[in-house]
């Protein structure tokens, strides 16, 4: 069309223009900066970081340290409370509870991080383009999330986990599969409502891509509820490992897991109580670290908090 | 004069906050007579709600109430809730601002009316409380008030809800009637009624109003004394013809600058105040308004003013020390406002019909399906939300949609912005018809040239984004390289007006006007030829909202943007658009020039529309005829046979009944001057 001369490009017109700041001149405070000076003025989510840090190293390092192999027996020493050989004590097998909780904590440490992991991205994901996108992949989405939903899931999970012969590969996958449906659906009638808001309309009016607006504009939106459903995720993720192993569908020996040592230890509590607390303590203070660090990225993540979006 | 219904003394109310000590009401003293209406304007955060809920004794607990509130005679500071709420209900009642969260949802009307009955006056008979329910409803104008009284509030529209609200108001006789922005969530036509039922209802209780509203039309309209509210404090306080005609404090001669009137042509810039109200922690002792005011001195920075009588009327006061300089809005023979400068568009010199047009549409129409069965939806009818609207906006013209809330305004822009292929028609924008977009390049393509800035200012901004992210996005999302983006970004946030080291905060941290301003700069960033407004102002308080509307004047004659812009505040329209079209029930009643359809309205509605305004000017307020409109809109899902309007129109009762038969029968089309002014009323 033919521009009327009038018609003033503000790229080329200078001298109304406001002064240009030079780019790279002045340093613009990334989001994620500033989320994390926000996530570190919070000294209990501080802790819990500190806390995880520890226990991940624990996991990491500890077979360093460790004088006997977590499957390696010691027939000299049979339920044998902490000792300067046993750290820990022993079994009644014989075998170190410090190696064999190093190990276990590995096991149960990687078993909930990818189950987390991999049940909050594919709920968001899901989840929200199901909201999203409506029509057919919406009804899809929702018949599968209500089928899984009346499927007898526990059941599938010992079955699958017991033939594949305690591999914890095929039992995080197996978790991911029957604990991805629940927090979906609430994903979805979050982003119900989130998908009518102005700014997704903005976004759509600008022509932006209607995946990207699901990855740009609604899953940050709910980052808040993520952070929860992970954590919530990692401390579920260890329960459902914890009660597989107890029935003794879960990890199986001579693979070992903090589900499957607190399972032995609970019914030698009164004799040996050692193999009780050791692993449990383990198992604790991941839990609570994981609770502490969702409570400060949630208040450093989300805009409404008592931070109230300054840096 | 008699004793007052309600004696406000040095009343301070402050809130404890991790900021500090909120001071939200600091020291307002006022008197209301009996039979008489005190209004108390402000803007948002003015401290004019925490007043009336101070007064009621619905403050939150934590809160630090202070000084005294006597409600005839008698100190209501410090009852207890128990003894509060004998006097609530009886004594004082209250109209809130939304209509539709005030009633509860699980009772009928009558039940609630006589629930306010028989609480206050427990020998009452269910009988005889039902009976005046019935009479309640009837005075309050609600129709075939025996049947409505058993019907739930979801049955009745707002402004019928409102009805129902004030109804029960004044179930007791209450002396003192406090109203909270009773009008607020309410279309135009609908306020007039409420406006001339509160009035009636004080006529029937002989009650004292206090009535807090932002609307400085609706102060015109309905009070007899004012009290301007800023940062707490009272800060001019007089009868409302002194206030308006001899306004004293630079505040309240803002406030009035700052509103387009619907009833003057002439085109002036409004007069933004700058800046944005203090924030009430730790206040210094100065002037609040010191940081805005276009007439500070060092001594308005000393000490905070007291509100002392101006010009030899004791009952005029105002807090400022330049008062008696300030005579009218005047100070040393100029405004106190100097009046901001909008330059001027060439494009204005060249002829409408030489110029290209930005948008062309032609018989756009939506309707939804109206779906049934839970199991398998069958289609049992149709919503026409719009029907076969036509319309062109041309290079550097203002478009203007106005109507009440349902006339499907919204649907209108929506379709515009969907690129909805039209069945029966077209749309066309910069030349290009929607039908031929196809594919994702060539829609991203066609995006470039036409952007929309929304009404809500919290909702249209991710909060998760920083504000640079915000600006940056449609940017990136039409493949600007990533090294001009930054640029881009800081350049428009100074044509905004904002400061562009602040594009890293979280929208969050701006205030309303800013994050509007936010929004427009999104807009802008493609360098569209044509904007679509939704509503762009109608958030915002009116002394930001002035300068939105400048910004945008402004930006339309440096860009030589063309806007589309969606209304119901016809005084703002009035003030920006060029042209101007009244929409009623999914179809135009009335288009053409702005000056031609505001001064001179064909169509019945139009003239109803434009009569409901309140106007900022109480002898003007006084002497206007206003045409009140009976009833709501009807619903959509009606089939109607001949005009949509007949059931509200007031030249439909004067027809008779051969050109009543046309009205019923006819639909009408739009005839008069094409291109200039055009209107759809068979006898007009």
């Amino acid at each position: 069309m033919a521009t009327d001369p009038s018609m003033v490009d503000p790229l080329a017109e200078a001298e109304t223009a406001p002064p240009v700041v030079e780019p790279g001149q002045r340093k613009r405070l990334s989001k994620w900066r500033l989320y994390g000076r926000r996530f570190t003025r919070n000294r209990p989510a501080v802790g819990g970081v500190v806390i995880f840090v520890l226990l991940v190293l624990f996991a990491l390092f500890g077979p360093l340290f460790a004088k006997y192999d977590h499957v390696e027996l010691d027939f000299l020493a049979l339920s044998d409370p902490p000792s300067p050989e046993h750290w820990f004590g022993t079994n009644n097998a014989g075998n170190d509870l410090y190696a064999m909780v190093v190990v276990g904590l590995q096991r149960s440490l990687l078993i909930a991080v990818v189950v987390a992991t991999g049940t909050t991205i594919l709920s968001a994901v899901i989840g929200t383009a199901a909201a999203y996108f409506g029509g057919r992949i919406e009804r899809v989405a929702l018949f599968v999330i209500h089928f899984l939903m009346v499927a007898p899931t526990f059941l599938l999970l010992a079955m699958m986990s017991n033939s594949s012969g305690g591999d914890w590969k095929v039992i995080a996958l197996v978790l991911i599969l029957v604990s991805w449906f629940f927090q979906a659906r609430t994903i979805w009638t979050l982003s119900l409502s989130l998908r009518e808001r102005e700014f997704v309309h903005a976004a759509r009016y600008m022509g932006v891509p209607g995946l990207r607006i699901v990855f740009r504009h609604l899953i940050p939106n709910i980052g808040s509820l993520l952070v929860i459903n992970f954590t919530l995720g990692v401390v579920g993720a260890v329960m459902a490992e914890t009660g597989l192993s107890f029935l003794g569908f879960g990890v199986k020996l001579p693979d070992v897991s903090l589900g499957s040592l607190i399972g032995i230890g609970a019914s030698s509590i009164s004799s040996s109580p050692w193999m009780f607390y050791f692993p449990a303590a383990a198992l604790t203070l991941l839990t609570v670290s994981m609770a502490l660090i969702a409570d400060g990225l949630r208040d450093a993540l989300d805009p409404t908090s008592a931070a109230g979006g300054r840096a | 004069m008699t004793t007052p219904v309600l004696s406000v003394r040095d009343l301070t109310v402050s809130f404890p906050s991790e900021a500090g000590r909120v001071d939200a009401v600091r020291g307002v003293s006022f008197d209301v007579a009996a039979g008489r209406t005190l209004g108390i304007v402000g803007e948002s955060g003015s401290g004019k709600s925490v007043t009336s809920l101070a007064v009621m004794g619905l403050l939150d607990e934590n809160a630090r109430v202070g000084g005294s509130v006597r409600f005839e005679g008698e100190e209501l500071l410090g009852k207890s809730d128990v003894q509060m709420s004998k006097i609530r209900g009886n004594g004082i009642a209250m109209i809130f601002q939304d209509p539709l969260t005030s009633l509860t949802p699980v009772f009928t009307v009558g039940d609630q009316i006589v629930e306010a009955l028989t609480v206050h006056n427990p020998r009452m008979s269910r009988r005889a409380a039902w009976s005046r329910a019935v009479e309640l409803l009837k005075l309050v104008g609600i129709p075939r008030p025996e049947d409505r009284v058993k019907s739930f509030p979801h049955e009745f529209s707002g402004g019928m809800r409102q009805r129902v609200v004030i109804a029960i108001a004044m179930a007791n006789n209450p002396r003192l009637i406090i109203a909270d922005e009773p009008t607020t969530a309410l279309d135009v036509t609908i306020q007039a009624q409420i406006l001339d039922l509160i009035k009636t209802a004080q006529r029937e209780t002989g009650a004292a109003v206090m009535m807090i509203t932002h609307d400085m039309g609706v102060v015109a309209n309905i009070a007899d004394d004012v009290v301007v509210m800023y940062a707490g404090r009272p800060i001019e306080q007089a009868p409302v013809d002194t206030l308006f005609a001899d306004t004293r404090m630079p505040y309240s001669i803002g406030l009035l600058g700052a509103i387009p009137r619907v009833d003057t042509s002439e085109k002036q810039p409004l007069v933004p105040i700058k800046g944005t109200p203090p924030l009430l922690v730790d206040l210094p002792d100065a002037c609040p308004f010191a940081a805005r005011c276009p007439i500070v001195t060092d001594a308005c920075r000393t000490a905070e003013p007291e509100l002392v009588a101006v010009g030899g009327d004791d009952r005029h006061r105002a807090a400022c020390i330049r008062a008696e300089e300030i005579r009218a809005g005047r100070i040393d023979g100029g405004p106190v406002y100097p009046l901001p400068e909008i330059p001027t568009s060439t494009l204005e010199s060249v002829p409408r019909d030489l110029r290209n047009p930005t948008l062309e549409v032609e018989n756009l129409s939506k309707s939804f399906p109206l779906l049934k069965g839970s199991f398998r939806k069958k289609k049992v009818g149709e919503v026409h939300a719009v029907k076969g609207v036509s319309f062109d906006v041309r290079e550097g013209e203002t478009m203007a949609i106005v109507g009440e809330s349902g006339s499907g305004k919204t649907t209108t822009l929506l379709q515009i912005m969907d690129f909805a292929t039209q069945d029966d028609g077209d749309i066309r924008i910069v030349g290009t018809s929607v039908a031929d977009v196809k594919g994702g390049r060539a829609e991203r393509q066609l995006r470039r040239d036409v952007q929309i800035v929304f009404q809500d200012p919290v909702g249209s901004l991710d909060p998760r984004m920083t504000v640079f992210d915000v600006i940056a996005e449609p940017l990136r999302t039409v493949g600007t390289p990533s090294a001009q983006v930054g640029p881009r970004v800081d350049e428009l946030m100074g044509l905004v007006g904002l400061d562009p080291s602040h594009s890293d905060r979280f929208p969050a941290a701006f205030s309303g006007g800013q994050r509007q301003r936010i929004g427009i700069a999104r807009a802008l960033a493609t360098n569209p030829k044509l904007v679509v407004l939704d509503e762009p102002v109608s958030a915002l308080d009116v002394s930001v909202q002035a300068g939105v509307i400048n910004l945008l004047d402004e930006l339309k004659v440096r860009l030589g943007l063309s806007y589309l812009f969606v209304a119901h505040d016809l005084s703002v329209v009035r003030h920006i658009a060029d042209r101007v079209a009244v929409m009623y029930l999914g179809s135009f009643v009335e288009h053409g020039e702005v000056d031609a359809v505001f001064d001179d309205p064909q169509h019945p509605y139009t003239q109803a529309l434009l009569s409901a305004i309140p106007v900022p000017d109480p002898v003007a307020e006084r002497t206007r005829e206003h045409i009140v409109l009976t009833g709501d809109l009807p619903s959509p899902t009606d089939s109607i046979q001949g005009c949509a309007f007949v059931s509200r129109c007031p030249l439909y009762q004067t027809l008779d009944d051969a050109e009543r038969a046309v009205c019923d029968t006819k639909v009408p089309a739009l005839s008069g001057r094409t291109g200039v002014h055009v209107n759809a009323c068979h006898h007009r």
